[in-house]
């Protein structure tokens, strides 16, 4: 037993002092560089120090960040409807459905199978289903449903969001799903004795109480979509533009400062949708519950 | 293989002796004297060579190891991160390739060693493409684009700005090179391919494709917009603002009308969009052609009227190795001189990319190879690929014909241009349209 003793208040300072570390170094310090590239000058791959504000002048002017910002919240909100409603559903019927732990393991264990491959070559594999030659098409051509094949399966909109849906539903059902676990049964029994439907007792008694789990997975919804450029771009066939895609595209082309403005504004309207989302729901109190 | 050594050596030091640095005193003194010396002495020494997926690989490194004193690590990078390392980590790396592509990011950097002419053993015979600035037969190419002879040589030891004529000081040491074109779907097409128009033909509308990108993916519209009568340039390569601006605002009205299918920003993508019959037309390297064939598919590298697109990529060694230790910088130079001797000219070579030493290739490669690959010969017998595949049965002749006649009309080079940030610029806005 050691005989140190070290009063409260310096505890507090010792125990807070890793993460202070940690947050200094890897987040303020690097985010304090990148605000001040952004209102540097360029040339070919090199960032002239001189103070310019055409970096700021331009993003905030353009209708680049207007047309960027516009597809990526249709996106999102497309994205998020689905997966919400994919998310509850695979929940509501895992959590309250599936008797058995282990059928219930088994199931959320096929719910990754998915994600045992990786990332590119998933993209790929979407060619020969989604293509104009592919088993969609195929399908449908085969049954007389059309006699063209559709191009907008594939390199479209309409595939960035079934790739999306399709790696982030995950990420929604899993909160939910936790937060279903952690209801009682005898609140549920409670209710249907007191006459109330399945429909009531979903939408008066379960979604209520699965909130959080439906804010934390749309957190992470809004920072997957928000932040991601590689699936955009495969999946559209480089051929839309997101603020992530706009980072990217100047990132490739050496071209720092004007990425770094875009960056610092992604990251505001990220943090600003977090922070109003949670607002709405105090997390930290819900999941010590 | 040691009296090899000693005379590479010897050169330099007179080189050297004439720099009068304290490394050459050390340099020419071991080469005088103590040849095993330098033998025992380098076995400590590794050099990393960065480059992309088509310059390094284990079969050329595991030979490299076995033929030099030394020990080679080769690393396979993408190219915005193999630059950037350059530009910020420069003392990492000992030998990195680039291309036509990334020259624009080297001028006044310091990162770059300029490499003395009389230290690479076979410029006297490389192709002139990057000697003289002119094709085999003396005849100047297209300046358009990043040319060869632009960024072939340092003004002066300095290595700071390009000269447009021979100096005796080499940006890089020319490894490769190819003339691109436009890859056809000859079952899928309406017509036969003959102009780069047709990329833009209301025919192959929602069917064609081009690289992402304003290095390889605008030249070519460029061309297409050109031979279309859309659009004349003063120099497709290197755009002013007006140019810029009137292609991109085609190029939108196209892509609005869907008549693009995708960009491909990878080798993968490009395969799988011909492969697959997502696009009949689109922009393509030679290797990806060459993979769509492997699996069965015809696919078609036509010369076309307007001419093809060149591209070369230079190997070069890190400015940091003039100022350190002398015998690191003589196993680089060495192992430079190594990778144009033979192994890996072949090993490329039978992957459709020439070598900057086509006679060197010419000792080495089998007749048929040779003949398939650089004459623009009939195959005598199934021609394969480095990885053992067969690519083509006897009988087949490379499209395009030979080297010269695939090489000796190119329109338009690989590029980046001076107005490169108002290009890219502008790409967002057609990417966002």
């Amino acid at each position: 037993m050691s005989s140190m003793t070290v009063s409260p208040r310096a505890a507090s300072w010792l125990q807070a002092t890793p993460f202070t570390l940690i947050m200094t170094c890897l987040v303020m310090v690097p985010l304090a560089i990148i605000v001040s590239v952004s209102f540097m000058d360029f040339g070919f791959a090199e960032i002239i120090p001189e103070f310019y504000l055409g970096n700021w002048t331009d993003l905030l002017r353009s209708s680049l960040t207007f047309d960027t910002y516009k597809t990526v919240f249709r996106q999102l909100a497309i994205v998020w409807t689905i997966t919400l409603l994919l998310g509850f559903t695979i929940s509501y019927y895992l959590i309250f459905h599936v008797r058995s732990n282990m059928w219930r393991a088994i199931f959320l264990a096929a719910c990754a199978i998915p994600f045992w491959t990786s990332g590119p070559i998933r993209m790929i594999s979407w060619v020969p289903l989604l293509g104009r030659e592919g088993l969609v098409n195929q399908a449908l051509m085969g049954t007389g449903v059309i006699d063209q094949p559709i191009s907008w399966l594939l390199y479209s909109e309409f595939s960035v969001i079934v790739v999306y849906v399709n790696m982030l539903t995950m990420a929604m059902a899993g909160p939910i799903a936790n937060s279903m676990a952690k209801i009682s049964p005898s609140i549920i029994q409670a209710a249907r004795d007191q006459g109330a439907s399945e429909w009531q007792v979903i939408t008066e008694v379960i979604i209520p109480l699965i909130k959080p789990g439906i804010v934390v997975g749309t957190i992470f919804i809004i920072t997957a979509v928000m932040g991601d450029g590689f699936l955009v771009r495969a999946m559209s066939g480089n051929q839309m533009n997101t603020p992530a895609v706009a980072i990217m595209n100047e990132i490739n082309a050496f071209q720092f400062p004007p990425a770094a403005a875009k960056s610092v504004v992604l990251l505001l309207v990220v943090l600003g949708m977090v922070g109003l989302l949670l607002r709405f729901v105090d997390i930290r109190k819900e999941l010590a519950r | 293989m040691s009296e090899q050594k000693n005379k590479g050596l010897s050169r330099r030091g007179f080189m050297k002796g004439a720099a009068a640095t304290a490394g050459a005193a050390l340099g020419s003194g071991v080469i005088t004297g103590f040849p095993t010396y330098w033998a025992q002495a380098s076995k400590d020494i590794t050099i990393t060579h960065v480059g992309s997926i088509y310059t390094t690989n284990p079969t050329v490194a595991e030979q490299a190891n076995k033929d030099l004193g030394f020990t080679v690590q080769m690393q396979t990078l993408d190219n915005t991160t193999l630059i950037n390392r350059l530009l910020t980590q420069a003392e990492t790396v000992d030998v990195a390739d680039f291309g036509n592509t990334s020259m624009g990011y080297f001028k006044n950097k310091g990162v770059l060693m300029p490499i003395p002419v009389k230290e690479y053993k076979y410029w006297d015979q490389t192709v002139p493409l990057f000697t003289q600035g002119t094709y085999a037969d003396g005849k100047p190419y297209s300046m358009q684009g990043y040319a060869p002879i632009k960024s072939q040589f340092w003004v002066d030891e300095s290595a700071q700005e390009y000269s447009p004529t021979p100096t005796d000081w080499l940006v890089g040491i020319p490894v490769m090179y190819n003339a691109d074109t436009l890859g056809v779907r000859p079952d899928l097409v309406p017509h036969k391919v003959t102009s780069w128009k047709d990329l833009l033909g209301s025919d192959f509308a929602g069917k064609v494709a081009l690289q992402d990108g304003v290095n390889v993916g605008v030249p070519d519209a460029a061309v297409a917009l050109e031979a279309a009568g859309l659009m004349t340039y003063v120099d497709k390569g290197n755009m002013t603002r007006e140019e810029i601006d009137k292609t991109i605002d085609l190029l939108i009205e196209l892509k609005r009308s869907g008549h693009f299918r995708s960009f491909w920003t990878n080798f993968d993508q490009s395969v799988q969009l011909m492969a697959s019959g997502e696009v009949v037309l689109q922009s393509m390297f030679a290797p990806a052609v060459t993979e769509v064939r492997t699996r069965g598919i015809e696919c078609q590298y036509l010369p076309l009227e307007e001419g093809s697109r060149g591209w070369y990529i230079f190997q070069s060694a890190m400015a940091h190795l003039d100022a350190g230790d002398k015998l690191r910088r003589d196993c680089v130079m060495e192992y430079m001189n190594w990778c144009n001797s033979g192994f890996n000219g072949v090993y490329f070579s039978r992957q459709g990319f020439y070598s900057s030493v086509p006679d060197l290739m010419k000792a080495q490669l089998p007749e048929n190879d040779y003949g398939y690959w650089y004459e623009g010969k009939a195959a005598t017998a199934d021609i394969i690929d480095p990885f053992g595949k067969v690519m083509e049965k006897a009988g087949a002749v490379r499209d395009g014909g030979s080297l010269w006649d695939r090489m000796g009309n190119v329109g338009i080079w690989n590029t980046l241009m001076d107005e490169d940030r108002y290009l890219v610029r502008r790409w967002q806005d057609f990417m966002a349209a």
